[in-house]
């Protein structure tokens, strides 16, 4: 029986690239779950950074790097 | 500027991929003429036969990203050696999945233990599924990238030495893909070495995107912990 024969070739074929692609779909879905992972971790990194020292005193990250930059730029200038 | 430049690599490498892994599978079905010996069938060949060279040749890559590790120290090249070995365990997994169905329908069985070809890929395919608990066994993480260098290195060089073996050893019922006698036809060696081209791209392109992944994902941990320690 040729045309069962044929049919049923399609079928191994068709399930061998079917279970490829499946593959594939797995570990992209699991890239991808990775990735919205790192997405939230950058949000909250992103309010971390936003939010005000809680030390008493304390200053936020935007003027500690000033002064980072200040003490930089002194540093410039005993080199020179 | 180089994660931006990284990115329009990975972007065009991704693309390059796609266009070389369509070409390949149309000219496999369209082209390449069906082989007259187990007919429609044999188009497993051009998905099958790619991913077991790409995955075993992945193998030796990592081997070399060891190597550098090993001598240079440098983390970087521990991160390639593992996602090499990451991305073919899975095209591993494909090749045993992909070989079992084109077994069934040529031979009637899914696996065949008297056949050299399949227990040695079954043999390699398991040695590097114990890379992993051996590496996460180690907490130092120094120590456990070197050691998974050491690993690396050595299941690396045995990956050649089993396919010679292989070669050496007397066939049962699978083919040998470009023995000396009765090569592949122009047009099926055409479509086969398009299809190798488009699935060494894709494992490229995986694993340059994991690193990619894996880099973001380390970065975001020295800003985080950098953020903790001035608030």
């Amino acid at each position: 029986m040729i045309p069962l024969a044929v049919e049923s070739a399609d079928r191994y074929v068709g399930g061998a690239y079917l279970v490829f692609l499946l593959l594939l779909l797995i570990y992209v879905a699991i890239m991808a779950a990775k990735l919205q992972r790192i997405q939230r971790e950058l949000g909250s990194i992103a309010e971390l950074a936003d939010r005000p020292s809680g030390r008493p005193g304390g200053r936020d990250v935007g003027q500690i790097r000033g002064r980072e930059q200040e003490i930089e730029a002194v540093r410039q200038g005993d080199r020179g | 500027m180089a994660t931006a430049l990284r990115s329009v690599t990975l972007r065009r490498l991704a693309i390059a991929t796609v266009a070389v892994m369509g070409a390949g599978y149309a000219l496999a079905f369209l082209y390449a003429p069906e082989d007259a010996d187990q007919g429609f069938i044999q188009k497993i060949f051009y998905l099958h036969v790619p991913l077991a060279t790409v995955a075993l040749v992945g193998f030796m890559v990592a081997a070399v990203h060891a190597i550098r590790h090993l001598r240079t120290g440098d983390p970087k090249h521990d991160a390639r050696s593992y996602v090499s070995i990451h991305i073919s365990v899975i095209f591993g997994l494909a090749v045993l999945a992909t070989g079992a169905i084109w077994a069934k329908g040529s031979w009637g069985v899914w696996w065949e233990w008297r056949e050299p070809t399949l227990v040695s890929f079954l043999i390699v395919f398991l040695l590097y599924a114990t890379y992993y608990p051996l590496r996460y066994a180690i907490e130092d993480r120094e120590r456990q990238a070197r050691y998974a260098s050491v690993f690396a290195i050595t299941a690396g060089a045995f990956v050649p030495l089993n396919f010679l073996a292989v070669r050496a050893a007397e066939p049962l019922v699978h083919p040998r893909t470009f023995s000396s006698a009765g090569g592949l036809p122009d047009s099926m060696l055409f479509a086969f070495l398009v299809c190798l081209a488009g699935v060494a791209l894709l494992w490229t392109t995986l694993v340059w995107f994991e690193l990619d992944a894996k880099a973001a994902s380390g970065n975001l941990g020295k800003i985080r912990r950098a953020l903790e320690a001035t608030a």
